[in-house]
């Protein structure tokens, strides 16, 4: 079963760049990340640039792209997980030892499955 | 010439466990298992009506529910050779059908802890629990939740689907997750029995069977966790309890206070139930807030006049549920506990303390509590101003009309 891992975190909240708590919280996703690697659960994962976003629609037959959406100031999407997992509750115990989750939070979401060619 | 089957009562019966069966031979899919067990209790009502009552009421439910069940994933599996981008969710089934007492108690408890699951939303739970593992209908639920048949028709199904496309387990969770959804599925019993037992008038019937279902699935998971202290701790607390049931109201239909229920009426065999589920209870450690609350009814349950309360050994133990849920309204149980035992003045000077707490500011509770003690003190004038103030605080027609007799305010 695949489950979509959102991550958020409030701006302003959670160690600070240039800081030793940030340089302990850095330490500590690679040692999440090893670990993941190592149950071979990760499908695919990434960080994602949080005021980058463009938007595209097609109206009438043409595509339109627009900036945006602008990040919320509130809570910013700042990665993603891909997991390959038993079921919800082992999808929710690496989201528990996410550091985001203690500053932030993660959004869990079951896949529909297709199957691509 | 055969008597008239009961189907309804059968059914109720029934029910629960081929739901539980059927789900988790479907991998969880309680939206699937409640469609098909529905078409089986459809199909009962015209096989038993026509050829009388199977030997086994319950494993034939289950045979032809999961028959339709079977049916109903290779018409989906047919469909999907014709949309061959989408993947099957799941390859293959067991075909077997059992219906053994162990291993239907076992299915049980897992769509129980499936239905308890913390990613439900807690009103969800307990209405899905309702429903699937109690068995109740979506009319008499809606009546007991107060809400309306439709907005509770609506989240079930959503409950239901979310268990299915999230995959929450269905299974008892495994040791680490132990505690932490034990502790949510008792809570879901506990607050089971409270919907049944704090409405003063029962004109249905419907509120006595949610105690006497919420003291089933106690029962069921004190038997298959054995271990959990817990566990016996509810099932002694909700016996306790309910053993007091047929004195809680009067003739006409009002509540009865403690002090002057007519203990004659207490269930007996029940209290030596309860005595001896919070015995296993007190063998066993942790013991939590239910284990310390069913001591307290126990001490009550032993007293065979209000007179002879050992209100001593329940002041210790409303301390020590003070320890474990350090709340206004525990605070309050355990001041009046120290009044009786100690004498009036004791239990007044703690509830002036606490009325300084701004949680309890306009609690009725604090009020009539006032009023109780100060009566056992002999101060009628002060005793009635307060159960005034009770009076006006109080959200319960029924609580307002039982302190204007205690305290003919």
């Amino acid at each position: 079963m695949h489950y979509l891992l959102l991550l958020h975190f409030p701006p302003g909240r959670g160690p600070q760049e240039g800081t030793p708590e940030f340089d302990a919280e850095m330490a500590r996703w690679g040692e999440l990340n090893r670990e993941l690697r190592d149950a071979g659960v990760v499908v695919g994962a990434s960080g994602l640039h949080v005021d980058a976003t463009t938007t595209v629609r097609t109206r009438d037959g043409e595509p339109v792209v627009t900036d945006g959406p602008y990040a919320e100031t509130t809570e910013l999407l700042f990665s993603f997980y891909v997991l390959d997992v038993e079921d919800l509750d082992a999808a929710t115990a690496w989201a528990a030892k996410m550091p985001a989750a203690e500053y932030g939070s993660i959004e869990v979401r079951p896949m529909v499955h297709y199957e691509f060619r | 010439m055969s008597a008239p089957l009961d189907l309804d009562g059968i059914f109720r019966a029934e029910r629960p466990a081929v739901l539980a069966v059927i789900a988790r031979r479907l991998d969880g899919d309680l939206a699937l298992a409640e469609d098909v067990v529905q078409e089986a209790l459809l199909a009962a009502t015209v096989e038993w009506g026509r050829r009388g009552l199977p030997d086994a009421p319950g494993a034939w439910l289950t045979t032809v529910a999961w028959n339709r069940a079977l049916d109903r994933l290779r018409r989906e599996r047919t469909a999907r050779i014709h949309a061959p981008s989408l993947l099957p969710p799941r390859e293959s089934y067991e075909l077997e059908t059992t219906f053994e007492r162990p291993a239907v108690e076992d299915d049980q408890l897992a769509m129980l802890f499936a239905c308890c699951h913390p990613a439900l939303a807690a009103r969800t739970r307990l209405a899905l629990t309702l429903r699937s593992v109690a068995g109740l209908t979506v009319a008499e639920i809606a009546r007991l939740l107060l809400v309306s048949e439709a907005a509770l028709e609506r989240s079930l199904v959503r409950a239901r689907r979310k268990i299915r496309d999230a995959r929450i387990p269905f299974r008892v969770p495994p040791d680490e997750l132990l505690p932490e959804r034990l502790a949510g599925v008792l809570r879901v019993v506990y607050l089971l029995f409270t919907a049944g037992h704090d409405s003063a008038r029962d004109a249905s019937g419907i509120r006595a069977d949610a105690c006497e279902e919420a003291i089933r699935l106690a029962r069921l998971v004190a038997r298959l966790m054995p271990d959990m202290a817990e566990a016996h701790g509810l099932l002694a607390l909700l016996l306790l309890t309910d053993a007091r049931r047929p004195a809680r109201l009067d003739a006409d239909g009002e509540l009865v206070s403690l002090e002057r229920q007519d203990r004659g009426r207490w269930d007996a065999e029940q209290i030596a139930a309860g005595d001896a589920a919070l015995a296993t209870a007190l063998r066993l450690r942790p013991h939590g807030a239910y284990t310390v609350q069913a001591a307290i009814a126990a001490t009550h349950a032993r007293a065979a006049r209000f007179e002879q309360t050992d209100w001593g050994e329940i002041a210790a133990l409303y301390g020590r549920l003070h320890e474990l849920e350090p709340t206004p309204v525990v605070a309050l149980n355990r001041a009046v506990a120290i009044g009786m035992a100690d004498g009036p003045g004791a239990g007044l000077a703690l509830l002036d303390e606490l009325a300084a707490d701004a949680r309890l500011d306009g609690f009725a509770a604090l009020h009539a509590a006032r009023a109780e003690l100060l009566l056992r003190a002999g101060e009628r004038e002060a005793a009635a101003t307060a159960a005034a103030a009770a009076i006006a605080a109080s959200g319960s027609e029924a609580e307002r009309r039982a302190l204007a007799r205690r305290f003919d305010a």
